[in-house]
């Protein structure tokens, strides 16, 4: 008998459990190839500690980013980031990325230390992004990571897989973020509850490599275990030029070549035939640009219908929407104007390299002159801790992923989700507005 | 028999873990003491102050969805909240729940019924849930959950898995 279609998932579980194959519903003890943590990583050691080893499993499977809170805003913060090195130092952990360096998800993505059909275990809840380039990623809790380091495993269920087929053209100021809030707004907030979440389509492939991460990165927002699109020669090329830059290789075309090829091979693929729990079809040529209200990120309405709404705060930034293409967009919309006076906009590149690209590319002096405020790389006042957070009473609109009440610092304060360029317009009016309604000629 | 009897505190749907534990505290609280009085501190004052050893938290649809920090959990454990039922779970919340031996069930017929302040009993055993308006089966937990929740989270699991090997 012929073996029977596999999902991604099962596929990505089978491999990371050393097993030929696996059902749905089955619960594995995979191995991740690379364990994720940041500024919860002194916690994380706190409950290591009692499986009383010296060493953790495997330091080189390791990668730890300062990014949720930095530079430490208290002195309470400073010491958990002490803790951190110390640990780092005395485990030898190599993949450490410091303040400064960018968000976890955004740092592993541009340094290629995940590649497609990996397994990547993370103590965020936004480690599905790794789906953009079909590695799969999952967030685990700080018990969980500590059995990792201790262990080197940890026990999963095979997920079920909806498949949501993308089709369609978007509209100028339509975006990857409008698409996620177009699904979670339609299937709602646990539409997607426990499963590997497929997306396919034209209008994925058409995707940009950065709005690609957007999408797959909010599938977290949608419930997703995971999320996966079908990495093709364009992530290959990205993800073979980082790794021979890492490595300080030059580029040269044969090197490049064989990294790729060597990607494309352990990259894996759902079957034809594999089994799916449900397809939803969205067409994207329809869309408006869409915004999410307070405090559910399924709340969504079309932007149109929330032009009366006045902001105190525009925030562009975090690993769904801090990316040179967010930037370039904002850019587009601000350059040569002025920030309302009534309103602030903050931008916080998800990277180093976001921002040094931003800065060669003239985005950054233009948008000083626009108004903006920047911040250091890393996850900025999206989880209130600092860099921005709000005043009870006040309304932000946000390009991150999450409205939920009190995550910005106060449960009194309103926020709305949205595209870079309706954040921008926004900036620009002081209120929530339209992308095309700024530019028209 | 493995039982849980307590008080119903009842909550509704997308109750995030922002509402469960703010991220503001998530870096520098770390002690049970300092992490229990924020427990659904922007969702219900009252609870942090006035919950009581054994009560059962009954929430709706994908409770402790949001974020994957642990204290959504651990917050709720260490007021002596010792249940939570829910119309379903945010992936996340629910693993850290059964990996801290919180036990978690889903269980939408109970969750329809349940008034706050409710007298409820679980019985693990039977997968029944007994509350005034009835009872209610749930169904049970893998093997593999079940000896989590039994040795009383993962660690202690791996750790009396270690001490056999």
């Amino acid at each position: 008998m012929p073996p029977k279609p596999q999902t991604f998932a099962q596929k990505a579980l089978a491999r990371a459990a050393g097993l030929d194959s696996v059902e749905v519903g089955e619960i594995v003890d995979a191995r991740p190839n690379v364990a994720l943590s940041h500024d919860n990583s002194a916690a994380i050691r706190q409950i290591w500690l009692q499986f009383g080893q010296s060493k953790v499993w495997d330091s080189a499977r390791m990668a730890i980013t300062l990014d949720h809170a930095v530079p430490a805003p208290t002195s309470r913060h400073a010491q958990n980031h002490a803790d951190i090195r110390r640990f780092v130092a005395e485990q030898g952990i190599e993949n450490f990325f410091e303040i400064g360096t960018g968000i976890c998800h955004q740092v592993l993505s541009e340094e290629a230390l995940v590649v497609p059909g990996q397994l990547i275990l993370g103590a965020g809840r936004h480690t599905p992004h790794f789906g953009w380039m079909g590695a799969f990623g999952a967030g685990v809790g700080r018990s969980e990571m500590a059995a990792i380091w201790a262990t080197g495993e940890l026990w999963l269920r095979v997920p079920e897989t909806i498949q949501i087929e993308i089709v369609g053209q978007l509209g100028e100021w339509v975006s990857a973020k409008d698409i996620a809030l177009g699904i979670i707004g339609s299937l709602g907030a646990d539409g997607g509850l426990y499963r590997c979440v497929e997306l396919v389509g034209e209008g994925v492939a058409d995707l940009s490599l950065s709005s690609r991460m957007t999408l797959a990165n909010m599938m977290a927002e949608f419930g997703a275990k995971c999320s996966y699109i079908e990495p093709d020669r364009k992530v290959f090329s990205y993800l073979a030029e980082a790794r021979l830059r890492r490595t300080g290789s030059k580029a040269r075309d044969e090197a490049l070549h064989s990294q790729i090829e060597e990607l494309a091979r352990h990259a894996l693929y759902p079957d034809a035939g594999a089994t799916y729990e449900k397809r939803h079809h969205f067409d994207a040529a329809k869309l408006q640009p869409q915004v999410a209200c307070p405090h559910s990120v399924d709340r969504t309405v079309g932007v149109d219908e929330l032009t009366e709404v006045r902001i105190d705060q525009a925030f562009l930034g975090t690993c769904t929407n801090g990316r040179l293409e967010d930037i370039a967009i904002v850019h587009r919309v601000l350059a040569g104007r002025r920030v309302a006076a009534s309103t602030r906009l903050l931008i916080v590149p998800a990277s180093k390299r976001v921002f040094a690209e931003a800065m060669k590319r003239g985005y950054v002096s233009d948008l000083l002159d626009a108004g903006a405020v920047f911040g250091t790389p890393g996850c900025g006042p999206c989880m209130g801790n600092h860099q921005g957070v709000l005043a009870p009473g006040e309304v932000c609109i946000s390009s991150a992923n999450r409205n939920f009440k009190g995550r910005m610092g106060t449960p009194h304060a309103e926020i709305y989700l949205a595209s870079p360029a309706v954040v921008a317009a926004s900036a620009l009016t002081g209120r929530i507005t339209a992308p095309e309604e700024v530019t028209r000629a | 028999m493995r039982e849980s009897r307590g008080r119903a505190w009842v909550y509704g749907d997308n109750v995030d873990t922002d509402l469960l534990f703010a991220g503001k505290y998530t870096y520098t609280l770390r002690s049970p003491q300092e992490i229990a009085p924020h427990a659904l501190e922007d969702l219900d004052p009252d609870f942090a102050a006035q919950v009581q050893k054994g009560d059962i938290i009954v929430g709706g649809r994908n409770w402790g969805c949001g974020s994957s920090r642990e204290q959504a959990v651990t917050c709720l454990v260490y007021n002596g909240v010792d249940a939570v039922i829910a119309r379903s779970f945010g992936r996340i919340f629910y693993r850290n729940a059964i990996n801290n031996g919180l036990l978690a069930l889903t269980c939408p017929e109970a969750v329809d019924v349940i008034q706050k302040g409710d007298e409820i009993e679980i019985d693990l055993d039977a997968s029944i849930i007994h509350c005034p308006a009835g009872e209610f089966q749930f169904p049970p937990l893998s093997p593999t959950l079940s000896s989590i929740l039994d040795a009383g989270g993962l660690i202690p699991y791996l750790l009396a898995k270690a001490a056999r090997d």
